[in-house]
């Protein structure tokens, strides 16, 4: 059985020495700016405190990923070559990309660092993975969360570099890297600023029947009675009206965790190289948590024993959490 | 230059016959030089037309256009990797590359760059040129300052650029089906309920505001693009193909509007109203070009100086 590295979140730099001290194999963290997926106030690193997150990391033998992981747009490409400069002269053990451009920017300025495809580029393919790592020398493929075991199985026989798959956290429904819904209502770009139906923009309001309606710029996103717990506007989670359906339902999906603590075993057995934590925009109680119980499950499994992962439904999104994809294709 | 009109490749599931009565009257009377064949959204759909593929293609090059075979943008299943591998290896007429299989197989040789493929700035831009991508459709996101950048890179590069300037655009893409979703049943088993839409299924927010619309896995925005009012704007920074993408309106119609406006025989003003005496029920949008919120219709502030 191959030993599975366990990828982290560190949206900052206390969160990154949290993940650290909870036993992560790795953590993922960007800079201060639109250059990573996680584009939101208050988080991620200025280059001092990268510095000194990278050296705590090394010291406690936990690798460094850096998400350059968002599309540059055109005439706005420097941001992105500083940020690869700037990690690359940090010593950060691999980067995290999507774009086209930016790959090939690591591979000619410094093909030595390691590079991982960010699931932002949206590769669900042999073919596809296997014309970045050819092009580029993508060393790892993070692997969109639509795949089942079996495909994800008979992925890794076909293509020449170690898979990521998440198995905790946010359970984005849409393509990553492929989704401009919220720059359509706000604006702002998923793919090219980093943010997903972003705070500045959410309002909740009290509706007619006494009730709130969470709103995201001009749209409503969902009702919610005031019995209901008020979820966050994020659209692909939202209720809406279909001229098929009777009253309101959940058009894509409802909002819900993905929660594969008890596929471990298989994923392992897939082989699997790495397990990733989705939450970068999470507390540090929450990375703590979250690490801790992976981690001794990660350690019970590979030690022949049984894992115990009952308490972290606490910590899924309305306490509801899915197995996704990765159980059986009838999700799709 | 003269900029050219083309014809984007249908993205809902219409009928195999309302399709080549579609082409065929396409081929005849609009005044389109491009037009994208082949089902980029769902591989369950494609065998339906597959079989009248080539005599559309021939029928259309009769008529004097181009024909472009645009591929699947999302491919997962064995089928589907089948079908890109097969579509790599057409000889006879140009590609359009909508997701990164195809790409594996058509680099080094002649081929398009469709709007799936996150083509945001100019370096992307060059990389896929110097690996063989001959023209460039750019994600319906970009705005005018980044146009005006890949369209100068582009020229560089002797490469085509492409902007959609009509049409319902695509938001997203997922590897769930919701219109199977919406009819309660799963995408294996989805009886292609989608043919039900043929311009996709409204969904409304809960206050009753049309929001965005459903084509099988693919959701696009409600509103209609209209480029109509930026189009000398749009041509003056080097755009050389300008997309319309099909809908169940008059399509000749529509063409001779954007054509119209383009050679100066009619105002965008008057071009607008005929648009949309087309469907009066649509609204229409150009946010995304003005660097807003892509849902914003905002009066052209900027003209081509």
């Amino acid at each position: 059985m191959n030993r599975p590295e366990l990828v982290c979140p560190a949206g900052t730099p206390a969160a990154l020495r949290t993940a650290v001290d909870a036993g992560a194999d790795a953590v993922y963290c960007g800079f201060q700016n639109a250059t990573n997926a996680r584009n939101f106030p208050g988080l991620n690193f200025t280059m001092p405190e990268m510095e000194r997150s990278v050296a705590y990391a090394h010291a406690h033998g936990t690798k460094v990923l850096l998400a350059v992981n968002t599309f540059p747009p055109a005439g706005k490409f420097p941001l992105w070559r500083e940020a690869i400069d700037a990690g690359n002269q940090l010593g950060v053990d691999a980067f995290i990309v999507a774009d086209i451009g930016v790959a090939e920017y690591v591979v000619t300025t410094c093909p030595e660092r390691r590079l991982h495809l960010s699931v932002q580029a949206a590769a669900s393919s042999p073919e596809a993975i296997r014309y970045y790592c050819r092009e580029f020398g993508v060393r790892r493929v993070v692997l969109p969360r639509i795949l089942t075991i079996p495909e994800i199985r008979a992925m890794g026989q076909e293509i020449p570099c170690e898979m990521e798959t998440f198995i905790f956290g946010n359970h984005g429904l849409m393509v990553e890297g492929r989704c401009s819904l919220t720059n359509y209502v706000t604006g702002l770009s998923t793919n090219m600023d980093g943010v997903c139906s972003p705070a500045s923009q959410v309002r909740y309001e009290p509706d007619a029947r006494g009730g709130l309606e969470s709103r995201l710029g001009a749209f409503t996103i969902d009702c919610f009675a005031r019995t209901e717990k008020a979820g966050y506007p994020t659209i692909c989670k939202g209720r809406y009206l279909a001229d098929c359906r009777t009253g309101p339902y959940y058009a894509f999906e409802e909002p819900i965790s993905l929660n594969l603590s008890m596929l471990l075993p298989d994923l392992i057995r897939s082989g699997v190289h790495a397990f990733k934590i989705e939450g970068r925009q999470r507390s540090r109680a929450y990375v703590k948590s979250v690490v801790s119980a992976f981690r001794t499950s990660v350690d019970a499994i590979l030690a022949g024993s049984e894992p115990q992962l009952d308490d972290l439904v606490a910590l899924t999104e309305g306490r509801k959490q899915t197995e996704g994809a990765f159980k059986s294709k009838a999700w799709r | 230059m003269a900029a050219q009109l083309t014809l984007g490749p249908i993205l809902f599931h219409w009928p195999a016959a309302a399709r080549r009565d579609f082409y065929a009257r396409i081929a005849d009377e609009a005044p389109v030089g491009t037009v994208y064949l082949g089902e980029v959204v769902c591989s369950k759909r494609a065998p339906f037309f597959d079989e009248h593929i080539l005599d559309v293609a021939a029928r259309l090059e009769r008529g004097g256009k181009t024909v472009v075979l645009s591929s699947l943008c999302e491919v997962m299943l064995k089928r589907e990797r089948d079908m890109i591998r097969e579509f790599a290896a057409i000889a006879d007429r140009e590609i359009e590359v909508n997701d990164a299989s195809a790409l594996f197989h058509a680099s080094g040789r002649p081929h398009r760059i469709g709007t799936m493929m996150n083509v945001y700035n100019e370096v992307t831009l060059a990389a896929l040129a110097r690996r063989g991508a001959t023209h460039f459709c750019l994600p319906g996101e970009v705005t005018r300052a980044a146009v005006s950048v890949l369209a100068a890179r582009a020229a560089e590069l002797g490469v085509g650029i492409e902007v959609q300037v009509f049409g319902r655009l695509s938001l997203a893409v997922s590897a769930r089906c919701y219109h199977a979703r919406a009819h309660g049943r799963a995408k294996d088993n989805c009886q292609f309920v989608c043919e039900e839409d043929p311009d996709g299924m409204t969904l409304s927010t809960i206050a009753g505001q049309p929001f965005l619309a459903v084509n099988g896995i693919q959701t696009l925005s409600h509103s209609y693009v209209d480029l109509l009012a930026e189009l000398g704007d749009i041509v003056g920074l080097g755009v050389t193909h300008l997309r319309l993408s099909p809908h169940t309106q008059d399509m000749v119609a529509t063409a001779s509007v954007f054509r119209d406006v383009l050679d100066g025989r009619i105002e965008a003003t008057e071009g607008q109203a005929r648009l949309r005496a087309l469907r009066p029920e649509a609204s229409f949008s150009n946010g995304f070009w003005h660097g807003k919120a892509g849902h914003i219709h905002t009066a052209a502030a900027m003209r081509a100086g």
